[in-house]
């Protein structure tokens, strides 16, 4: 079978790529596209460090396929600061020292801004319930829930 | 003449000071790119022409290989290289011959995912296609994943005709290990108790689940020179391991860590780097190998599983008069000391006049345990506080109080043999009985578990280089990778020493070719050694800038003195010369005689044992057996905290995954003898909903082997969590819990068992 052509737009880009039909979003975006900031941990949907936002919906890059983002908007990691300057919950995850090895971040970061998005003022058992789907085995989460708080209060201007 | 850093008399390297820059919280140098996604981690690079490779895995949990045959995958289009156990060079250490063949069976494979062959091709889907096509003839043998059952007469036999050092009469040819150690007489103190409680406990093997699995690239030109880029606790280790595997010296493999997506002691071992090596030779192409999640379930090593039997004797006022365990890990196919590190921790908290403890390895068909944070500590140091705390509920005390009374301290003979030095265990136990934590109320339902921790600490083989840039700035190489923001420690310790801002300095971790060898970053050593030997090489640097100003001053090298970042004239006959700062001796470097740059390296000693106590408090759902951690305080002693952040994150990283260990996480293998849970649906680690914020008390004893009384801290915090839980949810279910995990069946089932 030959491989199938998608449009789609990343991070605000126009980007255009050959996919296999069985080929994962998360394996297009980190081998064709080259945004490895995407991470893979599980391959099966339950780690959450591929977390994406697809026409602005949380998804695992790891549970869809590469073919299914022709039209659509991909959201990563990669596209959250604005040149230099970093996205507020980027900022408050630096500032709480709230990763140790990283590997989550990238997945935590877009969970994060996903959650803002629909409910600026969430309470911590929100966010807790919200980044379930995104394992960290280094912090114990404990930092990661303050600067997830921390960053809402600062985008609501609070 | 450096006044400011004359060291410590004999076999003490602390020296009390104000610090600047240790202490306080700034950014780490690898934040940004770890939040902009920049950061490179094991599977993140490629290379011009390269090949990706996977692995066939036994379907069997033992069996006999009877033939290999590749010659149809190898005729396969776009297939480029195979390779064996045939492929590998055979080694002179047993160790590294266990571990080259938990990396590629020879003869046996002797678990489920154990691995038979490799194939490299143009992608990773030719390569899966190709193992289909490998034929390999299995002799299908019994099997065994119990400890307690593999020691059995009637247990198959892993290694047979294998003689392992030091195994007493009685034990059958699984048992790769024994370990005893001790003081006193233990039968003596136990006529002196008044209450004895003696409890058997079982807990399961768990995963360090890392998020990242393995993964590496390699590559091998045609003159025998390789490279390897890989996601490890110690590319040392890998180049030494991958070097002699595939036959090739040292120097002729330069081996480059990736970012590392978390190890917790996983990656202190080789799987896929000698198979990408062997298939980089074979095929003379880069090649690629990133380990499935089902795979790093399967094939790399998950911790030790236990059974303890425990028996503590005490007075009705709460001495202890005598402790005994017999300890009975299992770390699958391949001998390990993990259940000789069980036993030498299980009562180290404790000031004993007799304590015994006896500990087994025994090979079973589960994958090679690889180290886990504290290994050996968390299970056997479990059985001994539950049975504390059982005697503490039994005799009407209070369970801090008890610990207080019986607790080590420095004079201390411990159980595994050395006498204490300054240690903080009285400090972090009288911490937590004031903690308001300690005094709040509990609810139906609620339990509070104590539990006390400890962990040794390893220092070890440490080089570190630093070079003056012309600039003023200050350039690091070390050679440990960076799991949890060391970079970041020591930076600040090389910008604490030269007295120079944090933002002065970039510490890197060099490759394997740039400076001298390095142990793994391992045993909580990393904070503690690397520190101390940039510490010493800021001071060689030191050194060299003092003579620099003392030439240009016409002086006595001897009568200048380093302060706050700057060489200074000292002593009445020095003369009448303003400071000169490093940015000035760095800038004039070239006329002065030339580049300045400091190294050390040492084997370090002294790294200073670290304790930790914590409380809990749970809630017990009785209609559902389901346990709710509602409260989570740590107290741990780190010596010094370089970077407090750093050190709560480990602290509470180490509750976290205790906490998984005590309610959730378990290997599960059925009649088959094959893995049932290799991924993370069903193996489940701790997720931030299961969680409450966990509070983090650092205390500062000073360890007298650091110049700044730096102890690692990586490790303590996951030794207390089981015990912690587990007394807490015994109080709140009404009933002693002695298996782990305690999952809501185990709970319900001991609930009704006690009704």
């Amino acid at each position: 079978m030959s491989k199938i052509h998608v449009s789609t737009s990343i991070n605000g880009d126009a980007v255009e790529y050959l996919c296999e039909p069985e080929e994962t979003l998360l394996d297009a975006l980190r081998n064709h596209v080259g945004l490895t900031g995407v991470k893979e941990g599980c391959g099966s949907g339950d780690c959450g460090a591929c977390s994406v936002e697809l026409d602005g919906r949380l998804v695992c890059s790891c549970l869809v396929l590469a073919a299914e983002a022709e039209g659509k908007t991909v959201s990563t990691v990669e596209g959250m600061a604005d040149g230099e300057k970093l996205h507020v919950l980027q900022q408050k995850i630096l500032d709480h020292a709230a990763l140790q090895c990283g590997i989550c971040t990238p997945g935590i970061l877009v969970a994060a801004k996903a959650l803002l998005e629909k409910n600026p003022d969430p309470s911590e058992t929100e966010v807790r319930y919200w980044l379930a789907g995104n394992l960290c085995r280094c912090t114990g989460y404990d930092k990661i829930i303050r600067a997830v708080m921390d960053a809402a209060a600062e985008m609501r201007g609070a | 003449m450096v006044t400011e850093y004359v060291e410590g008399s004999a076999g003490t390297e602390f020296n009390k000071r104000d610090f600047k820059v240790v202490g306080t919280r700034p950014p780490r140098p690898d934040g940004i790119d770890k939040v902009t996604g920049r950061a490179l981690f094991g599977a993140d690079l490629t290379a011009p022409g390269m090949l990706h490779a996977t692995i066939l895995r036994s379907p069997h949990a033992h069996a006999r290989i009877v033939s290999i045959d590749t010659s149809a995958a190898l005729a396969m289009a776009g297939v480029k290289a195979i390779v064996t156990s045939e492929d590998f060079v055979k080694q002179k250490g047993s160790g590294n011959q266990d571990t080259l063949d938990n990396c590629m069976a020879r003869g046996k494979v002797f678990y489920d995912g154990h691995a038979v062959a490799a194939v490299a091709a143009i992608s990773v889907k030719v390569a899966n296609a190709a193992l289909k096509l490998i034929k390999v003839e299995y002799d299908v043998l019994p099997h065994e994943t119990d400890v307690d059952a593999a020691m059995l007469d009637s247990a198959p036999v892993l290694h047979e005709g294998r003689k392992f050092r030091n195994i007493p009469e009685g034990n059958n040819a699984n048992v790769s290990g024994f370990w005893e150690f001790g003081h006193g007489d233990v039968e003596e103190g136990f006529s002196k108790a008044d209450v004895i409680v003696e409890r058997s406990f079982k807990t399961a093997a768990t995963h360090q689940g890392y998020i990242e699995p393995h993964a590496t690239l390699a590559t091998m030109g045609p003159d025998g020179r390789g490279e390897i880029w890989v996601c490890t606790q110690g590319h040392y280790m890998v180049r030494d391991m991958a070097a002699a595997f595939v036959g090739m010296e040292t120097s002729q493999l330069r081996v480059t860590a990736s970012e590392i997506g978390g190890g917790f002691g996983g990656k202190t071992t080789v799987y896929l780097e000698p198979v990408a090596l062997a298939l980089s030779k074979k095929s003379g192409r880069p090649v690629k190998m990133v380990m499935t999640r089902e795979e790093v379930f399967r094939a790399s090593g998950p911790t030790t599983s236990s059974s303890t039997d425990v028996k503590i004797g005490m007075t009705k006022d709460g001495r202890i008069t005598a402790g005994q365990a017999k300890l009975r890990y299992q770390g699958g196919a391949y001998p390990n000391i993990t259940a000789m590190l069980g036993a030498m921790t299980a009562f180290a908290s404790y000031d004993l006049d007799a304590v015994q403890t006896q500990a087994w390895n025994v090979l079973t068909n589960r994958p090679k345990q690889a180290a886990y944070r504290a290994p050996g500590a968390p299970m056997a140091i479990y059985t001994v506080e539950s049975v504390v705390d059982e005697l503490c509920q039994k005799l009407d005390l209070d369970p801090i109080e008890v610990r207080l009374l019986n607790a080590a301290k420095k004079g201390t003979l411990s159980s595994y043999g050395p006498t204490f030095d300054e240690i903080g265990l009285v400090a972090t136990l009288e911490a937590a009985k004031a903690h308001p934590h300690y005094a709040a109320p509990l609810g139906p339902n609620q339990g509070r578990g104590v539990s006390c921790g400890f962990w040794f600490n390893f220092a070890g083989n440490t080089s570190v280089s630093m070079s003056i840039n012309e600039d003023g700035t200050v350039s690091v190489i070390e050679g440990n990778p960076d799991i949890g923001g060391s970079r970041a420690s020591i930076s600040m310790m090389a910008a604490e020493e030269l007295g120079i801002p944090f933002d002065k300095i970039r510490t890197i971790i060099g490759d394997t070719n740039s400076i001298g060898f390095n142990d793994v970053t391992d045993g909580s050593r990393v904070t503690f050694s690397v520190g101390l030997a940039t510490i010493k090489a800021a001071r060689a640097a030191i050194k060299n800038m003092c003579g620099r100003a003392a030439q240009v001053w016409g002086i006595d090298a001897d009568a200048v003195d380093w302060i706050d970042g700057a060489a200074v004239p000292t002593g009445h006959n020095a003369g009448d010369f303003s400071p000169m700062t490093l940015a000035e001796i760095a800038s004039d470097q070239a006329k002065t005689g030339g580049p300045i740059a400091g190294h050390h390296e040492v084997n370090a000693d002294g790294a200073g044992v670290s304790f930790g106590v914590h409380l809990v408090d749970v809630e017990v759902d009785p209609e559902t057996g389901f346990t709710e951690i509602k409260r989570y305080t740590v107290f741990q002693d780190a010596g010094k905290a370089i970077h407090p952040d750093y050190v709560e994150g480990q602290m509470q990283g180490g509750a976290v995954q205790g906490i998984g260990w005590a309610l959730n996480e378990e290997y599960i293998y059925g009649e088959d003898g094959k893995l049932q849970n290799a991924g993370f649906l069903d193996y489940r680690i701790p997720v931030a909903s299961d969680l409450p914020m966990i509070d983090a008390v650092i205390l500062e004893i000073p360890n007298p082997g650091h110049p700044y009384g730096v102890r690692g801290v990586g490790e303590t915090g996951i030794v207390p969590p089981l015990a912690a839980v587990a007394n807490g949810v015994s109080h709140a279910a009404g009933v002693r819990m002695t298996e782990l995990p305690m999952s809501p069946p185990r709970i319900l089932a001991a609930i009704d068992g006690a009704k």
